[in-house]
């Protein structure tokens, strides 16, 4: 790139989702000049995701209502979308990339926002079942919904007890389905919680009518007439109607791979969002990056870090000199029960919980300690304990255990 | 049919007309700059944050608990804030001028 002017350079972002399309915008808003082409394999305009296992699910509503820009603004801003195409490889000496149509096209920059997908375990049967989802896209979405719909008893096995396959569970029930999770850790929500959470959030979805069942490993999938059956190794079978996987996703990392970027659980960035070459960054889901806050490398699967890294890269790819240093926040709804979580927990050695419910509502939070550092918040119900604990821990702050543990003083004092 | 009036912080005002939605949506749905919702819409990121005109602020109402909270994260925030995912179109608002705060 010239220091002068981007005037006729070329930009391809691979990826249409959180990552691509703010940073298509972001670009603009930073002063690049040149051709900007966004490229996602789905067809419909560029959707907010999160929506998808909860309000988009539970309601009619089309895509129109969760499109993460207006079509017309594309247009303003002069970026180019090309859905419904896949890109099938990247020529990074000849900086091009190739399309599944045999074209090809030019770039000086390429950023791969290419996120995950999910993870379909090669279970035995799994190919013969008829109505087997997982919960990504706006298709899986019509698919679950139209299946559902369509069933008379409306029987939902969810495989997997992790946020979406919980939010799904919520979400069907609404519906009037009747949902069995399935989780094959000792409790829900394992790999991403304290137990102290996990057991809030088990009882939360029992109360509603949702059926939970820990430590059973699915392995068989079976298509009847009008029904198929999930098979666990301890004997058990559940007939469905619609049966939803949600057990993980798996980084969409082929395409850096086959171009020989550094990968390791993730495309390997440094903290301006560049991967191992100079003309290819990475951002969103898809990426291992280093935490500064943390001081270690991860990866996130979060819309904070997607749009965050969004704004790092269209900074870098116009010549400033950013630097990633946000701090990972998250969310999930569930009923009635909103969860905003600030931070990472792992690692920690201590928990403090503080317990502010009324009779009619949850209201909680749980603060994660290692020594005296605040690492993570995760408040039910509570956004004052998500904004103090974001500015807790952003400023690295001592905190008084004492007032934090006594729901009878101000959170604000530790402030 | 309620029209509201963004005013954006490089000054550009846009007026949209809506029956229903939230006041969020009615902004991406007219690109009204600095307004991302990137939470889409549940009151859990702060980034559709707009000053409420003065003479508006009473047609608007108050802030709720979660989103005076959530504000809080925000530097930009006075007493006439309001997080616009927030607002339903209704015709009570029709006529209001919302200022974006970013």
């Amino acid at each position: 790139m010239t220091e002068q002017s981007t005037g006729n350079d070329v930009c391809i972002i691979i990826g249409a989702s959180h990552g691509g399309v703010n940073l298509a915008f972001a670009l603009r808003k930073e002063g690049w000049e040149g051709e900007i082409h966004l490229i996602d394999q789905d067809p419909n305009p560029p959707y907010h995701r999160p929506p998808l296992s909860k309000a988009h699910l539970t309601t009619d509503d089309g895509l129109e209502k969760i499109l993460l820009k207006a079509p017309k603004a594309y247009e303003d801003n002069n970026i180019q979308l090309h859905l419904g195409h896949t890109v099938t490889a990247i020529d990074h000496v000849h900086q091009q990339i190739n399309l599944e149509d045999g074209s090809s096209k030019k770039y000086d920059k390429l950023v791969l926002a290419v996120g995950a997908r999910p993870i379909i375990p090669p279970i035995k049967g799994i190919d013969d079942v008829q109505h087997l989802y997982p919960m990504r896209t706006a298709d899986d979405v019509n698919k679950i919904r139209s299946a559902f719909k369509q069933s008379t008893e409306k029987r939902v096995v969810i495989i997997g007890g992790g946020y979406i396959g919980l939010e799904t569970a919520a979400s069907l029930k609404k519906l009037g389905g009747e949902v069995t999770v399935l989780e094959r850790e000792e409790r829900i929500l394992a790999r991403v919680t304290a137990p102290v959470m996990s057991e809030f959030f088990h009882k939360l979805h029992t109360d509603n009518g949702v059926d939970i069942h820990t430590g059973k490993n699915v392995v068989e999938l079976r298509q009847n007439t009008n029904r198929q059956e999930v098979v666990c190794s301890d004997g058990t079978v559940y007939p469905a109607d619609v049966i939803v996987m949600g057990v993980g996703i798996r980084v969409n990392q082929e395409l850096a791979e086959e171009a020989g970027l550094k990968i390791d659980n993730g495309i390997n960035v440094n903290e301006q969002c560049k991967t191992s070459d100079n003309n290819i960054y990475a951002i969103g889901d898809c990426t291992y990056h280093y935490n500064n806050h943390y001081d270690r490398w991860l990866r996130l699967e979060s819309v904070q870090n997607a749009v965050d890294q969004a704004k790092i890269a269209a900074q870098a790819l116009t010549e400033k000199n950013p630097k990633y240093d946000a701090l990972p926040w998250f969310w999930s709804d569930q009923y009635d029960v909103k969860l905003l979580m600030v931070g990472l927990s792992d690692g920690y050695d201590e928990i403090l919980k503080r317990d502010e419910s009324t009779d009619d509502q949850h209201k909680f939070s749980t603060w994660y300690f290692k020594g005296e550092q605040l690492l993570a918040v995760d408040a039910v119900n509570n956004a004052k304990a998500y904004v103090v604990g974001t500015k807790l821990i952003g400023a690295k702050k001592p905190v008084n255990k004492q007032v934090l543990s006594d729901p009878e003083q101000d959170l604000k004092a530790l402030l | 049919m309620a029209k509201i009036t963004f005013i954006t912080k490089d000054d550009n005002t846009i007026v949209c007309e809506a029956d229903s939605g939230s006041v969020m949506e009615l902004a991406v749905q007219n690109g009204v700059k600095g307004i991302d919702g990137d939470c889409g819409g549940v009151c859990s990121c702060a980034t559709c944050h707009v000053h409420v005109a003065p003479d508006s602020v009473e047609r608007v109402g108050e802030a709720g608990e979660i989103e005076k909270d959530m504000l809080e994260l925000d530097d930009e925030a006075n007493e006439r804030s309001r997080l616009c995912c927030q607002l339903e179109v209704s015709d009570e608002l029709d006529g209001i001028v919302l200022h974006v705060a970013h």
